[in-house]
Order: C-alpha cells, then sequence, then structure tokens
C-alpha cells in the first residue's frame, strides 16, 4: 500500500534548546558576549523626483564605538536601498539575502525591482523569525510604479510614509521632519533637510555619531552621497606627527641574540594558471 | 502572553455594525510601540480581504498584517475556482481558522478582529473573531483597548434597520468616544461602507470629531481675583 508522503518541515529558524544552560551560566556570572549594534538614526523622505535616504555611520559594541564610519545605507537593487538599524550583522545578512533574491528575479522576468517585491520579501522573513532577527529597516525606491518609502519593523509589520525615521535616534530626527517636511521638496531642499536629521540625531542620540550619509534614488540614477557632511572632524591632531627618534626612551640593558639560519626551502614549481 | 515593547501595535478601537442594506466598519488610526505613540495618522485599520469584506484588525502589527495577507491569498484562489466572490462566512471562518491554530504560537497580546462585509446570499453580516478563535455573528460589534469604554454606548445606540447615514454617524460617534477616553487609541476616524452598491470609505480627520477638544472633561472655572496679602517676615529684634 502506497504510503502518502508528508512533507516534513524543515526546522529552520532558531534553536532555544541551550536557553535553560545559558540562564544557569548567566546566574552563575558569566558574561554574555557583546554583539556589535547600529545604534542609530536613519531616516528616508519622498521628495518631487523620488527618494532620499540618510544614515548616520557610528556602529557601538555596548558602551563602545566599533566602527566610527560604517555604512548603513545597504544595497538591495539598482533602484532600491534600505537603511538598517539594529544589529549589525542581522540588518548585513538580511538585506544582502534579499538583494540575492531579487537580483535572481530579476535575471528570471527580466524586468526593473519593484519596491513592493523587497517588501514583502523582508517582511515574510522577518516575522518568520517573530522579531529575533533584529532588523529594523527604511526601504526605500523608485520603480516604475513611482516613488516608495517603507519603514520594516523587527516583528515583520511595514508602514508607508512619505517620510520616515527609525533607530535610536529617531525621535530627534522625527521632531526635524515633522517640523519642516512639506510636499514636493527639491532634490537640494530634500538633501538639506535629511541631512539636518542625521545631524540631529547624532548630537542628541549616544548610539549616533560620527558623519552623514545620504543616498537620492531618483527615476533612472542613483547619488550615493558616502559622508556627505562631516561634523565630527578629530580635532586635537599633534602637528608634529609621532615620530619617535632613537634618544627619546633611556636605553638601560641590551642583549643581543642572533637567529639560527634557516633551512633552505626545497625546489617547487610555481603554480600554473 | 507578553507585550512585546518594541513591536508596533494597532490596539485602538475597531467597530462594525450593520444596518439595514449593508454594514458599516470603522476604526481609529492609532499605532503604539510600547508607550510611545509611533504615528496618528497612517495605520488604516481596516483591510480588504475580498471585493466585499473587510477585516478591521486590532493588536500586533505583524501578526495582523500577516493574517490578511494569509486569507487574501486563499480567497483569490477560492474566488477563481468558485467564480463567484468569496462570502463574508467563509471569510470569517478563514480568518477564525488561522487564529485557532495559531493561538499558542502567537505570543503577542490581545488579538481582536472584526470581519464585516455584503454578499448576494445573506446581505450584510458582521463577525467578530476573538483572541483565540471565537466567532461570534453578530448585528454589531466592538473591540481593541477603547471598547470596553463604548459598550454600553452602542447597546443603546443601535437600533435595527438604520440609515446608511445614521449607521455611519454612530459608527464615528462611537470610535470618538473612544478615543477621548483610551490612550491607545487617537487620531482620525476611517470608516468603509459596504452594501450591494459597492465600498465607500470615508476619513474624518481628528479636528472635525465630536469631543475633539474633551469637552465633557472640562469644568467650568470661575474667573475669581486673588488677593495677595504679603507677610513680611522682619528678623527678630534683638
Amino acid at each position: 500500500m502506497a504510503k502518502a508522503s508528508v512533507d516534513a518541515r524543515t526546522k529552520g529558524g532558531f534553536s532555544f534548546d541551550l536557553y535553560q544552560r545559558n540562564e544557569m551560566l548567566l546566574k552563575k556570572g558569566l558574561q554574555l558576549p557583546k554583539f556589535r549594534k547600529t545604534g542609530t538614526t536613519i531616516v528616508g523622505l519622498v521628495f518631487q523626483d523620488g527618494v532620499i535616504l540618510g544614515a548616520d555611520t557610528r556602529a557601538t559594541e555596548g558602551p563602545i564605538v566599533a566602527d566610527k564610519n560604517c555604512e548603513k545605507i545597504h544595497y538591495i537593487a539598482p533602484n532600491i536601498y534600505c537603511c538598517g538599524a539594529g544589529t549589525a550583522a542581522d540588518t548585513e545578512a538580511v538585506t544582502d539575502m534579499i538583494s540575492s533574491q531579487l537580483q535572481l528575479h530579476r535575471y528570471a522576468t527580466g524586468r526593473e525591482s519593484r519596491v513592493v517585491t523587497a517588501l514583502t520579501l523582508l517582511k515574510s522573513h522577518l516575522f518568520g523569525y517573530q522579531g529575533h532577527v533584529s532588523a529594523a529597516l527604511v526601504l526605500g525606491g523608485v520603480d516604475v510604479t513611482g516613488p516608495h518609502l517603507h519603514t520594516v519593523y523587527p516583528h515583520g509589520s511595514a508602514d508607508t510614509l512619505p517620510f520616515a525615521t527609525m533607530g535610536s535616534g529617531s525621535l530627534a530626527a522625527m521632531a526635524v521632519f515633522e517640523s519642516k517636511f512639506r510636499e514636493g521638496l527639491t532634490k537640494d531642499e530634500g538633501i538639506k533637510l535629511v541631512s539636518e536629521a542625521i545631524c540631529s540625531g547624532i548630537f542628541n542620540d549616544l548610539g549616533s555619531g560620527s558623519n552623514v550619509d545620504v543616498c537620492v534614488i531618483t527615476k533612472g540614477q542613483t547619488e550615493y552621497l558616502r559622508n556627505h557632511q562631516l561634523p565630527n572632524p578629530r580635532t586635537y591632531t599633534s602637528t608634529r606627527g609621532y615620530n619617535f627618534t632613537k634618544g627619546h626612551t633611556e636605553v638601560l640593558t641590551t642583549k643581543v641574540t642572533p637567529l639560527k639560519s634557516k633551512k633552505q626551502a626545497a625546489e617547487v614549481d610555481a603554480m600554473e594558471e | 502572553m507578553d507585550l512585546h515593547l518594541n513591536a508596533p501595535y494597532c490596539m485602538g478601537t475597531i467597530v462594525g455594525v450593520t444596518y439595514d442594506d449593508g454594514v458599516v466598519l470603522g476604526a481609529d488610526s492609532r499605532m503604539t510601540i510600547g508607550m510611545l505613540v509611533a504615528n496618528d495618522s497612517v495605520s488604516d485599520k481596516i483591510t480588504q480581504l475580498t471585493d466585499k469584506v473587510y477585516i478591521c484588525r486590532s493588536g500586533p502589527a505583524a501578526v495582523l498584517e500577516f493574517v490578511s495577507d494569509y486569507v487574501r491569498n486563499i480567497l483569490d484562489q477560492q474566488t477563481i475556482q468558485f467564480g463567484q466572490p468569496a462570502t463574508v462566512k467563509a471569510t470569517a471562518n478563514l480568518v477564525r481558522l488561522f487564529s485557532y491554530k495559531n493561538t499558542n504560537a502567537i505570543q503577542m497580546g490581545q488579538m481582536g478582529m472584526i470581519v464585516g462585509g455584503w454578499d448576494k446570499y445573506e446581505g450584510g453580516q458582521i463577525f467578530a473573531v476573538a483572541q483565540g478563535g471565537t466567532i461570534l455573528k453578530l448585528p454589531y460589534a466592538i473591540d481593541g483597548s477603547g471598547s470596553s469604554g463604548i459598550e454600553g454606548f452602542l447597546d443603546r445606540a443601535w437600533k435595527e434597520g438604520m440609515s446608511k447615514d445614521k449607521a455611519e454617524k454612530l459608527v464615528v460617534k462611537a470610535v470618538s468616544l473612544a478615543i477621548a477616553s483610551d490612550a491607545a487609541s487617537g487620531g482620525a476616524v476611517r470608516t468603509v461602507t459596504i452594501n450591494s452598491d459597492g465600498v465607500r470609505k470615508n476619513c474624518y480627520p481628528p479636528d472635525s470629531l465630536p469631543l475633539c477638544d474633551d469637552k465633557r472633561r472640562r469644568t467650568k472655572t470661575k474667573k475669581t481675583t486673588t488677593t495677595r496679602t504679603e507677610r513680611r517676615i522682619d528678623a527678630p529684634k534683638p
């Protein structure tokens, strides 16, 4: 008798088997390793010709700044970019994955990717992981149907907005947007407003800092303005440099140990192309 | 059931009433993340499932968006298979099945939905699908965090066989009352009216709502003049 085959669902997602052991270790005083987060300010707005995305460039590992100039605006498609806040590994992995899927889709259909496609893929992936993939994204792009701007939350919900902010500095940036945004901004006005919002996050939020990255997406053209503004230059640099010539440090004792002579290497054939 | 403090919730207030010709669904538009109001104007809590059936959602935003998309997908296939639009009862049952089968998996707090629509067999119907998968066919239904305040109001105000305008006014009044007394409800009131002719959507901005300035809470204070008497405290005389 033929047995109907049942497709056992592949066990994806996270395995929480070691949860009790981890809890027990924590109680005993073991410190959890810190992971790198992008405590962040990311923003996006729709202007008359398309979408402008902005981000700060600080990556933090607890209280330490791990990267002073990281890239938070990720490539998804030539006409779609995505800013990511939350755990750095999660945002990079998710955006890379969706970018690959969209490339394959472009090969299959022969058409330019649409923002809603990226949105649906991101939403379903994040919902499946029930919020454990900590990626809060501002997705923006221009496709045949026009300019689009969406925010995606780690639990898998999404919103469509004319202007959006995410990350720890989102309240500071949203304050700027709420007071100064209007429909139909020009490109320069839009870039200026986005920079202002990011600077507001940089100066008022501890998790955001360093420089301002801006990405302008219009129909048929994308401008990625890396380090558009550098409001935090290094102020105290020594003009004399850091050359310490002989004589700066007092020598107490000297001991010279000659190294043993190396054996001659055996003759080998060079690697051929 | 824990409330994820970093997840967006669309708790708010949702209302659905039947009138002589069809149904009117209404909802507020506030989305909260923890104690923060994320936005007051963007979310549309009344989502289309099929041509003449809409669902009002109240609860965690991610799960409810997923439910709407999932049910809409199944209904699209059903519409092609049967050659006619899905009935309200079939749609409500699909929503109910999802809720029932995933009660234990969805650990994100209270979820309440109202499925309302019109079909040619039974006319206008309202189904309330509560947390856990209970389904109730009712002449009117309310859900969401702000609904507890308007239970009594709706019991008194709803009458059988209302006209379309009266029903819509009733829904707007009910949601406004809920907005005035509940912190998680706010913003604009969105209504969707569904009957045999079609679907009509309306949005009532916050300024236009009755009780927008919360007059019922304000007590009249009389203007009084206060006389100040200065008491000078002199240094103690030796």
